[in-house]
C-alpha cells in the first residue's frame, strides 16, 4: 500500500543510569570541597588561582601546584546572558541569568546560574553569592545558583492622617461644590488668587474680597505623567497649570479629553464638572479640564 | 611544504527541515558531483567529518561510507569534527608525498534532534554539562562579553540572509528578523521546540538556522593539480589553534586562537578579497573579523555563511569550499576560509587560498 505520510519514529539515545566518570585528584578535590560547602581554586606554578581548578595551567600547560585556596564565596559578574524561558535541563525553572563570575580570590571566572529575578539586577560588576543546595552530592550543581548580594532593602512608609479643610480652603471647596471657582483679590496689590486664600503671599495683606471666576482658562505649562496616580483616571495623564480667566496665578489641575501629546502651552480649556448630584466638598467635582477648541491664547 | 590545491567542491541544496534522506543518501550526490568534475573514481585518501550525536546513532559515519563504494578497501579516516578538520587531515596526509589525491566530505542533519542540547554534550562533564548549559546559552554569554551593538548584529544577519537568498544552496530566509528560525519545522512532535529568543542579549535571528546538508572537496597535489582543475585554489596556508575549553578561563570578547591560526596561515601576507567565516552566531563575525584582522574591503560571507545555511559538521568545510569556488570561477585570486569548533569559538582553523 502506498502512502505519502511521513514515516516518523521517536529515537532516544541513552546510557541508562548515566556514565560513571573518574574525577582525577584536582576536580575531585574541588567537588569534595563543594560538598562540604566550600569553593576552592588551585594555584598554578605562576601563582594564579584557577576556579574551577584544572589539572594543567591553560596558559602554560604546566601541572598546577598542590596549593588549594578557598575563594569567594562572593564574586563579581563579568558577563551575563538572560534566560527568559528556561529549558527543562536548566538549573532554575524561572527566568534567570547565566553568568561568568570571578569569585573573590580567583583569577578566572566560574560559569553558573544567577537567580536575579530581573535582568536589570545584573550587569558586569554585580556582586553575587552562592545559594547552596541543602543536600549536596559533590557536583557543580551543589551550588543551586548564585544570588546578587544585598545592596538595597525596601522600607515601607505609611502613616495615616486625618486632615480637615477649615478656613480659606473650605471657602474654596464650598464654591467648587456649587460649580464655581472662588478666588480672592488682594486689597494691596489687586492680584486675584485662586484657590481663595486668606492673605496675599506677595504683600501680606489680608484678603477678604471673594471673586467668582469662570471655569475657562489657558494652559501655561504642563507635565505628562507616566506613573499611576489614584487621582488620575489613566496613564499617561496630563497635569497642567491653568490660568483661569481673570486670575493672576494659575492653579494645578488634570487635563483630559485630549491625547497627551496634543496638550500645549496656550491651549484654551474649560473645566468638566461631574453631575450636580455627585458633587461633594472636593476638587473631584472637576473631572479635568478639556480643550474648548478656541484659538490658542498668547502667553505673556 | 608540498603544494596542495582544492580542485573540486560540491554541496547539497541545504534544507531547513528533514527531507527523510538517510546520511548516505544525503552524501551520495555531492560525492558523485566531485567525482564527475575531476573524473576520478578512486582517491589516494578519504577523510570525513561528522558527529554521531546529531543522528543519535553510534558510528553513523561508518554507514556513510556506503556512499563511496569502499571496495576494494580504501585508505580512510574520520574526524568527529567539522569536515574542515577532515580537510586538514587530508592536507597533512598529502604532505607524505605517496598519494596525490584526497576526497574530503562533511555532513550533518541537525533537524533530527535538539541541536541546542546536543551541543551541551561537547562540554566538559564536570563543570559545564551538569548545568544544562545549552548552545544558545553559552553563545549568549559570549555575545554579552562582546557587548555588540544591536544594529550591527541585525545588519550582519540581514546581509547574510540577502546573500543566502542569492545562493541556490543556502536557505531562503526573510529580510524581516522574526523569532521563528532555529526551529526545525519537521521536528518530531515529542521533542521540545527550541526557541532562541529567550536568551538575551541574543535574538533568534542571531542564531544560524537548523539545516541539513553535506559537502565534498577534492584535494590534489603534484601533477594531479593541473590535470584535474583549470584554475585550482592552492592552499598557501592552513593552520588551526585551540583555546582552553572552560569559558571562564578565556576572554570571550576576543578569539586568541583564531588570531593565532590566521597568523600561522599567513592571512595578512596579502590582500584578502573574500573571507568565508564559520559564524554560527552574528556576534562571532565581529570577533572573527578582528581576530583575522580583515580589512574593511574584504567581502565577508558572500555565500550567506552559516547564518543562511548551517549544515552542522559540513558548514566549516563549506566555508573553505566557497572560498575555493571564488578562485575556481575566477572572481577572486586570494581568499580565506575559516572553520570553528567547540563552545564560543574554542577551536579555529584558517586557510589561505590563492589562484
Amino acid at each position: 500500500m502506498e502512502t505519502s505520510e511521513p514515516l516518523v519514529a521517536r529515537h532516544v539515545l541513552e546510557f541508562p543510569g548515566g556514565y560513571t566518570r573518574s574525577t582525577g585528584p584536582v576536580i575531585g578535590r574541588f567537588l569534595t570541597e563543594l560538598r562540604a560547602g566550600r569553593i576552592v581554586g588551585v594555584r598554578t606554578a605562576e601563582g594564579r588561582v584557577l576556579v574551577p581548578p584544572l589539572e594543567y595551567d591553560p596558559a602554560t600547560g604546566d601541572p598546577v601546584t598542590d596549593d588549594y585556596v578557598e575563594v569567594g564565596p562572593a564574586g563579581t559578574v563579568t558577563a551575563s546572558a538572560w534566560v527568559q524561558e528556561p529549558r527543562p535541563e536548566h538549573p532554575l525553572d524561572r527566568p534567570f541569568a547565566w553568568a561568568l563570575i570571578r569569585l573573590d580570590g580567583a583569577d578566572t571566572a566560574l560559569v553558573h546560574a544567577v537567580d536575579a529575578g530581573d535582568p536589570k539586577e545584573l550587569r558586569p560588576g554585580t556582586r553575587v553569592r552562592p545559594v547552596w543546595r541543602e543536600r549536596r552530592e559533590g557536583g557543580i550543581t551543589d551550588i543551586a545558583c548564585f544570588r546578587p548580594e544585598v545592596t538595597m532593602i525596601v522600607s515601607p512608609v505609611r502613616p495615616e492622617y486625618r486632615i480637615q479643610a477649615g478656613g480659606a480652603l473650605r471657602t474654596f471647596l464650598e464654591g467648587v461644590r456649587r460649580g464655581v471657582f472662588l478666588g480672592g483679590r488682594c486689597p494691596g496689590c489687586a492680584k486675584v488668587y485662586v484657590p481663595f486664600r486668606a492673605s496675599c503671599p506677595e504683600c501680606g495683606s489680608r484678603i477678604a474680597e471673594q471673586v467668582e471666576l469662570p471655569d475657562t482658562g489657558t494652559i501655561t505649562t504642563f507635565a505628562i505623567n507616566n506613573l499611576p496616580d489614584p487621582r488620575a483616571p489613566e496613564v499617561p495623564f496630563v497635569s497642567a497649570y491653568i490660568l483661569l480667566d481673570g486670575a493672576d496665578i494659575p492653579m494645578i489641575a488634570l487635563v483630559g479629553g485630549v491625547p497627551a501629546h496634543e496638550v500645549r502651552q496656550g491651549m484654551r480649556v474649560r473645566a468638566e464638572w461631574v453631575p450636580e448630584s455627585e458633587r461633594t466638598l472636593s476638587m473631584a467635582n472637576v473631572r479635568w479640564f478639556t480643550p474648548t477648541g478656541e484659538e490658542d491664547a498668547e502667553l505673556s | 611544504m608540498r603544494d596542495v590545491a582544492i580542485v573540486a567542491f560540491a554541496q547539497t541544496r541545504h534544507t531547513g527541515h528533514d527531507s527523510g534522506l538517510s546520511e548516505p543518501e544525503l552524501i551520495l550526490p555531492v560525492i558523485e558531483e566531485v567525482k564527475e568534475r575531476t573524473g576520478l573514481r578512486r582517491f589516494g585518501f578519504t577523510c570525513s567529518g561528522s558527529c554521531d550525536y546529531l543522528a543519535g546513532a553510534p558510528f553513523s559515519f561508518v554507514s556513510a561510507l556506503d556512499a563511496l563504494g569502499a571496495w576494494p578497501p580504501i585508505s580512510e579516516s574520520h574526524v568527529e569534527m567539522d569536515g574542515a578538520w577532515a580537510l586538514y587531515e587530508a592536507w597533512v596526509r598529502l604532505q607524505h608525498g605517496d598519494v596525490d589525491t584526497a576526497l574530503v566530505y562533511g555532513f550533518g542533519k541537525s533537524s533530527l534532534g535538539d541541536l541546542r542540547s546536543v551541543m551541551t554534550l561537547q562540554l566538559d562533564p564536570y563543570y559545564l554539562a551538569p548545568l544544562g548549559l545549552d548552545q544558545v546559552s553559552f553563545a549568549a554569554l559570549q555575545a554579552a562579553a562582546v557587548r555588540a551593538d544591536r544594529a550591527e548584529l541585525d545588519a550582519i544577519v540581514r546581509r547574510s540572509r540577502a546573500a543566502g537568498r542569492d545562493n541556490p544552496y543556502a536557505l531562503d530566509l526573510p529580510d524581516e528578523l522574526t523569532d521563528d528560525v532555529g526551529v526545525a519545522p519537521s521536528r518530531a512532535s515529542d521533542v521540545a521546540p527550541s526557541r532562541a529568543s529567550d536568551i538575551e542579549p541574543l535574538r533568534a535571528s542571531d542564531v544560524a538556522p537548523i539545516t541539513d546538508g553535506a559537502a565534498a572537496v577534492v584535494l590534489a597535489a603534484g601533477d594531479a593539480v593541473a590535470e584535474l582543475c583549470a584554475r585550482p585554489a592552492h592552499i598557501r596556508g592552513i593552520a588551526h589553534r585551540i583555546e582552553p575549553h572552560y569559558l571562564g578561563m578565556r576572554d570571550l570578547a576576543r578569539s586568541v586562537s583564531a588570531a593565532d591560526a590566521a597568523r600561522a596561515a599567513g592571512v595578512g601576507k596579502g590582500p584578502v578579497e573574500v573571507a568565508e567565516l564559520h559564524t554560527q552566531f552574528a556576534h562571532e563575525e565581529i570577533i572573527l573579523r578582528r581576530a583575522l584582522e580583515l580589512p574593511a574591503d574584504t567581502v565577508v560571507n558572500p555565500s550567506g555563511g552559516p547564518l543562511a545555511a548551517n549544515p552542522v559538521m559540513a558548514a566549516g568545510l563549506i566555508r573553505i569550499g566557497e572560498a575555493a569556488r571564488r578562485i575556481h570561477d575566477g572572481t577572486a585570486s586570494r581568499t580565506v576560509g575559516h572553520a570553528a569548533g567547540g563552545p564560543c569559538l574554542q577551536h579555529n582553523l584558517v586557510t589561505v587560498l590563492e589562484a
